[in-house]
């Protein structure tokens, strides 16, 4: 298929066509609304449906409905409006359905700014709502992979009938670049012969959705149940990418999203100086690559680990999780809509480094 | 003398055989009934899903034979608008108390009605909140004394008890909005009608509808069954009239 | 072309930057290169500047915000000193000089004047001002084929208006000959 320039928001959108999902429930907010203007008249075309909810909160509940349908949904949104999402998701999660969430996040807290920022990965990460829970989360860094990771997420949310959270900052949002989708696109799940959707209690016994165990024995057994959920997730789908990684690296840095991408052009331009840098980018932020980023952290030239992100520090307290105190950590980040430039972060390195410009 | 064993009355089967959790003279279980064999006679059944507050109702999958789900707080509209749209083909119930339907969740009802969406309503109305202990609900009589209101409603703090019905009545979209009470048989039959009517608007593909029951709570007005239903129709009716207040097909026959 | 080229269209809103920005982009993407177009961020948006920046690569493209582009093009006055200052040595910058009555000042860049909005109103739209910088700038590096970049502006934006294509091709045509003197040696 050519290649289409477009921005990452109707990438997003379109993605889920792809995947088969066409169902979209969503409420206007900067800076990601580019997606509802475009699905809104995409997805009649291709015969899905095309609600905009009176809130975030009923966004959140018809999804919570809809996907007990069987058939895919998803919704996209940004901090403030992923926040009034988070009741439906403890109840989507406690029920096991499977449901997308797009967070192009801007900075916080409270209504803050409409500029990109990492700031919800404590949220999105360690889950934002009520209960023992978790979301798949993936962290695409640029166009491209947010297509690839939006048809993924589909997959794994049916998989394992689990809420699956795609996170990008708005610059990844607001992008255009290149882009290829898949020749053809997938068919819309059959519910029919399904053992959990909704579908009438017809030749069958009825069936009940539901988060509400009043019985603490039943309650920790689905807690359980989830818990263990969570373990073969752990097992099967971690994700992450290396740049330049090599025994030879004096400093590895730890960055997710577009912040990665940033990093990369530091990290080639440090080469050109003479200093060894790697990268890490973990592309699952849930489950996360604690082994690997343990392994690749104690190489035996590394003197320090440089956590860069988009926020005052989140993900970083995952990383100290993962080094076990076995390596320095030293954080560089911005927030509230600034960037930080690949002049920043090759000033960051040098100064850990005690090298001078 | 022989006699010959004519079945003249049994349970609807779209309820299930559970014995209610329900409180002595509470009507929830009449309304479940009335539900029930509206579905039965239309036969739908076999296509319907139940959205279940959070109240005293959340259990009503339990006593239901037909598929359901479980709204948080105030949500039923919300899921049943994310299921009917994808299935338009299905026939989907909220049953809602005045704490889930007229507090926390006004503005998922509100924007589900206004938008038209074609699922059906049943909406009890007890006038307190029942199962978190009888607190004050906005649909609580001006003085009636709850957990939160010992010494009455207050109407200087409080406002005026909700009028649902009426409220969701002005909205332009079409929809079918009627007041019902089971507190007698005769009530009980006409709610029937009404709900029955609204499942078969829905059946017809043709509007939202929601029907409100006025309902007692005995355990938390703190009087015995029988003085209940005469305290709802000596202190709620006068407030909450009975009548519909909107319906398609008297519009369509007037215009 | 080679390696990568960074440019950033900057103006007033309304000036047309960002849709110059967009068709280099898809330009580009059709010959084969690795693009990104990306809008103004970060407290760049406050100051008068709409801008986009466009980069376009040989390579998979690595940060999305370039600290100090390899061109610029801008329309206003709040451009010109917002990115004026920025350009990498060795750099190219395109000023405006219908509405930028002064210079960046640097004798390390290539500056090229070109009063497009001048050009556009004689070509008979004024709304044009942005392709005139385009074609100047194509004109200029090479980034893209001439041809390429013609049958983009046909495809993008001669089929909404067709009856604005032939004067918009005319804006084009002026601008990329004033930057093909320029660059002959000649003077504009």
């Amino acid at each position: 298929m050519a290649k289409k320039l477009m921005k990452g928001n109707e990438a997003i959108g379109e993605a889920a066509i792809c995947a088969g999902a066409l169902n979209y429930f969503a409420y206007p907010i900067t800076p990601q609304s580019e997606v509802a203007e475009y699905l809104c008249w995409r997805l009649p075309e291709v015969g899905g449906t095309f609600v905009q909810a009176e809130s975030e909160v009923a966004v959140g509940n018809m999804l919570f409905g809809a996907a007990a349908s069987g058939k895919r949904v998803f919704t996209t949104s940004s901090s403030p409006g992923i926040s009034l999402m988070q009741e439906a998701i403890s109840y989507i999660a406690g029920a096991q359905l499977p449901v997308v969430f797009v967070n192009i996040m801007r900075g916080g807290p409270g209504l803050g700014g409409i500029l990109p920022a990492q700031s919800d990965y404590f949220q999105a990460v360690k889950a934002g709502g009520h209960g023992d829970y978790h979301l798949i989360v993936l962290a695409p860094s640029s166009v491209q992979e947010a297509v690839d990771l939006m048809i993924l997420a589909f997959d794994l949310a049916d998989k394992y009938r689990n809420p699956v959270m795609l996170i990008g900052d708005g610059m990844i949002g607001q992008m255009m670049e290149a882009v290829e989708f898949p020749e053809e696109h997938r068919k819309p799940n059959d519910p029919t012969g399904s053992d959990w959707a909704l579908t009438g209690a017809k030749n069958r016994k009825a069936r009940i959705t539901k988060s509400l165990f009043l019985d603490p024995v039943m309650l920790e057994e689905n807690s359980f149940l989830l818990a263990e959920k969570y373990k073969t997730i752990k097992k099967n789908e971690i994700r992450f990418e290396k740049y330049k990684v090599t025994d030879k690296n004096r400093i590895l840095i730890m960055a997710y999203g577009t912040m990665a991408r940033i990093c990369q052009t530091a990290i080639d331009e440090l080469e050109q100086e003479g200093i060894s840098v790697g990268l890490f980018r973990p592309v699952s932020l849930y489950p996360f690559p604690e082994q690997d980023i343990f392994t690749e952290s104690t190489r035996k030239n590394i003197e320090k680990v440089l956590v860069v992100e988009m926020s005052v520090g989140q993900m970083i307290e995952d990383i100290e999780r993962c080094l076990k105190g076995q390596r320095e950590i030293d954080f560089y980040g911005r927030t509230g809509g600034i960037v930080p430039t690949p002049n920043e972060v090759k000033d960051k390195v040098r100064q850990m480094l005690g090298i001078k410009k | 003398m022989a006699y010959q064993a004519n079945t003249v009355f049994t349970r609807p089967a779209s309820l299930s055989e559970t014995i209610t959790h329900y409180c002595p003279g509470c009507t929830h279980g009449i309304i479940h009934r009335l539900v029930a064999e509206s579905l039965d006679e239309l036969g739908l059944r076999e296509r319907a899903v139940g959205v279940a507050p959070v109240g005293c109702s959340v259990l009503i999958y339990n006593y239901f034979n037909c598929d359901f789900l479980e709204a948080p707080h105030g949500r039923a509209p919300a899921l049943a608008t994310g299921f009917k749209r994808i299935r338009p083909d299905m026939i989907v119930f909220t049953y809602q108390g005045d704490g889930d339907l007229a507090s926390i969740g006004m503005g998922e009802i509100v924007h589900a009605a206004n938008r038209g969406e074609k699922f059906t309503t049943i909406f009890v109305n007890n006038a307190i909140y029942g199962m978190t202990g009888g607190q004050m609900a906005p649909t609580t009589m001006p003085g009636q004394r709850t957990t939160t209101s010992p010494a009455g409603r207050d109407v200087d703090l409080a406002g005026y008890p909700i009028r649902m019905a009426e409220l969701l009545s002005t909205l332009r979209t079409p929809a079918y909005v009627a007041r019902t009470s089971v507190h007698t048989p005769m009530h009980a039959v006409q709610a029937k009608q009404a709900i029955k009517k609204a499942f078969r608007l829905q059946k017809e593909n043709r509007c939202f509808s929601l029907v409100e029951v006025l309902s007692t709570c005995p355990t938390n007005w703190g009087i015995a069954p029988s003085d209940a239903t005469r305290w709802l129709a000596e202190n709620m009716l006068p407030y909450y009239p009975l009548g519909v207040f909107k319906d398609p097909e008297r519009e369509e026959a007037t215009s | 072309m080679t390696g990568q080229i960074e440019v950033v269209f900057a103006g007033f809103g309304g000036q047309g930057v960002m849709t110059a920005g967009q068709l280099l982009a898809y330009t580009a993407m059709d010959e084969g290169k690795q693009v990104a177009w990306i809008p103004s961020y970060g407290p760049e948006m406050r100051g008068g500047t709409a801008n986009c920046t466009v980069v376009v690569s040989e390579h998979r493209i690595g940060s999305p915000i370039i600290n100090n582009p390899g061109a610029a093009c801008v329309f206003n006055r709040p451009s010109l000193d917002k990115f004026g200052e920025l350009i990498r040595p060795g750099g190219l910058l395109l000023i405006n000089s219908s509405l930028i009555d002064v210079k960046s000042g640097r004798d390390d860049v290539t500056e090229l004047l070109v009063p497009v909005n001048d050009i556009a109103i004689r070509a008979g739209n004024p709304k044009a001002a942005n392709m005139v910088m385009l074609a100047a700038f194509v004109a200029m590096t090479d980034i893209v084929s001439f041809d390429a970049l013609e049958k983009m502006f046909r495809e993008k934006l001669g089929s909404k208006k067709k009856e604005l294509l032939e004067v918009n091709l005319k804006a084009f045509a002026e601008g990329r000959m004033l930057a093909e003197k320029e660059k002959a040696g000649g003077k504009a």
